[in-house]
């Protein structure tokens, strides 16, 4: 590799629209501490102008070495852990990771336990996407006031997290099973009121985004994403639904008990950066739908498999892969068991990680200053993509 | 007409920024050195031993190093003692000569609670820990971690009332001749 990184992009055919490159193209390295790249990420850019040529994103600067400790720990210990990939979504991470273990050792979870999962999925899908609106108009450069509009309705689902499990962000709440603790009436009620709440505020966002020029100006027809393009690259989540594809695990999978729920998916059209942001916004609702069925209908009764052991775990012989619909995508974990304490082979299948993977495609051709939207569009946590 | 989508927009800022005097909804910020909120029941933080009556001889850990065992960042340090003392409940059992937790390396995720079949180890809910020391500061000895059984009844007063029903649930199960059954976890 040359010490641009460049290297392999040497000689391929430009791919962007007006494909004439006349003279040097300017090496520019975005960061991996800039500001907007959300966390440790770097881009080498390469412009012609103001107009990106080749972009090559560099990463792992937050490589952890998760799968070889998942590998190496008990199945148990690989629980707290997958908090810290996505560390937005702990819950969501947390439920892949048992569904998946779930699958290789046949464990049967109590019905209350499938119902506070759902809950807290959809509160999660909830404090992702709002926080990463807030991301996303901070990238365009509208500092501060409505990620602090976000942030503030975040952290009133964040504090139910933190009353149910102990941890605002590193929930570690669900176990092989069921979940670890019980939610009281009291928890249902601040949760519901909160919910009740929460369209106001969706209400006020939207105002505030939809049909906002600067915005628009800056959004649409920036970063489109073609729907062949997008299954070709195995894209999953909202990105590739804005772009007109009807694919989402809760419908096509069924996994848990979502096929009870009554809940539309909602589709873009163009597959743009402005599809992208407003079929997050549309998402929030039909969460908010499915949170609402959830609430009335949880039945009381357990929510630990008694069966299951919490010490020397150990599943049979086998493989196993157990995929949820993340707030980011498709999140799978794999995991090969040879009968011991701690898994042969411990694979996570990162939605954004394989979402970044068209960053490049996304790019070409628009310019630098969209270059940070795009990539806010695209939704990524670093500590989900370096693991 | 362009521009009425800003208009809009700023309306809603307007809105927020008047309604922060009157709706407790808006304004959310906590002056938190001077105001506090109360730490919801379940909080955790970083383990502590819990001790009955005694901080040395009534502390319930029997250093069976199954917390040391499960803990996935392997932040405890035990060594078992080479004679038995008795127990808070009478019976000789071992102690840990040594105990350290590394709480720069702890990542608070409560396996070692869940594990403990002795009721020994609980989740403490102090967060201001900042030391002026990296090393030995951050490195919690046993007798920094033991901490009363009240002082848990303070913090966690829902599970430790629990956790004193299962004990003496127990401690009586074992005086009856039947076969006691082991100690319920929560």
């Amino acid at each position: 590799m040359s010490a641009t990184g460049f290297h392999e992009l040497e000689g391929a055919p430009p791919k962007a629209m007006n494909a004439r490159i006349e003279g040097d193209l300017m090496e520019v390295s975005m960061g991996p501490q800039h500001p907007s790249t959300h966390g440790v990420f770097r881009m080498n850019v390469a412009l012609d102008g103001e107009v990106v040529r080749k972009l090559k994103p560099v990463f792992g600067y937050l490589h952890r070495n998760h799968e070889k400790i998942g590998e190496n720990t008990s199945y148990l210990g690989s629980m707290p852990y997958t908090d810290r990939l996505d560390y937005f979504c702990s819950m969501t991470n947390n439920w892949a990771y048992a569904l998946s273990v779930e699958k290789l050792a046949g464990i049967e979870v109590p019905e209350r336990a499938e119902y506070l999962r759902v809950i807290l999925a959809e509160l999660t899908r909830l404090q992702n996407h709002v926080s990463l609106l807030g991301f996303l108009l901070s990238d365009m450069g509208a500092w501060g006031t409505p990620l602090m509009y976000a942030f503030r309705e975040r952290e009133k689902i964040l504090d139910l997290f933190e009353s149910l499990s102990g941890s605002r962000m590193m929930c570690d709440y669900m176990r092989f099973g069921g979940c670890r603790v019980d939610a009281g009436p009291d928890w249902f009620a601040r949760a519901q009121k909160i919910i009740d709440a929460f369209p106001r505020f969706l209400d006020e966002f939207e105002e505030l985004i939809v049909s906002n020029e600067i915005l628009i100006a800056r959004t649409q027809n920036v970063g489109k994403l073609s729907a062949e393009l997008a299954i070709n690259a195995g894209i999953t989540g909202p990105m590739l639904r804005a772009s007109g594809v009807n694919y989402d695990l809760r419908k096509v999978d069924g996994y848990g008990i979502y096929p009870r729920f009554k809940f539309r998916i909602p589709l873009g059209d163009h597959g743009d950066c402005y599809d992208r942001l407003m079929l997050r916004a549309l998402e929030m609702r039909e969460s908010l739908g499915i949170l609402n069925q959830a609430m009335k209908e949880i039945p009381a009764g357990p929510i630990m498999n008694p069966k299951v052991k919490v010490r020397a775990f150990k599943p049979p012989i086998g493989e196993a892969y157990g995929r949820i619909e993340g707030p980011k995508g498709e999140l799978g974990f794999y995991l090969i068991s040879d009968g011991g304490a701690s898994p042969y082979r411990y694979r996570v299948r990162p939605p954004s990680f394989i979402n970044l993977t068209v960053l490049e495609d996304l790019c070409l051709g628009h310019t630098v200053a969209d270059v940070m939207v795009i990539l806010g569009s695209v939704d990524i946590v670093m500590g989900e993509v370096d693991r | 007409m362009i521009g009425t989508g800003v208009l809009k927009g700023m309306a809603v800022t307007a809105r927020n920024f008047l309604g922060s005097y009157f709706e407790k909804d808006r304004l959310i910020t906590v002056q938190y050195p001077e105001e506090r909120e109360t730490l919801p029941e379940n909080y955790r933080n970083f383990p502590f031993l819990v001790y009955d009556n005694d901080p040395e001889a009534g502390l319930r850990c029997v250093a069976c190093k199954i917390c040391e065992k499960e803990c996935p960042p392997q932040c405890i340090y035990i060594v078992k003692s080479d004679d038995k003392k008795p127990d808070y409940m009478g019976k000789p059992q071992f102690y840990p000569k040594i105990f350290d937790i590394d709480i720069s390396v702890c990542m608070s995720c409560q396996i070692c609670v869940e594990v403990c079949p002795f009721e020994a180890i609980k989740m403490d809910k102090v967060f201001e820990l900042s030391r002026r020391e990296r090393f030995d500061a951050l490195l919690l000895r046993k007798d920094e971690l033991a901490k009363s059984n009240t002082y848990y009844h303070g913090i966690h007063p829902l599970e430790a009332a629990e956790v004193d029903a299962n004990l003496a649930a127990a401690a009586a199960a074992k005086k009856k001749p039947a076969p006691a059954p082991a100690v319920p976890k929560t």
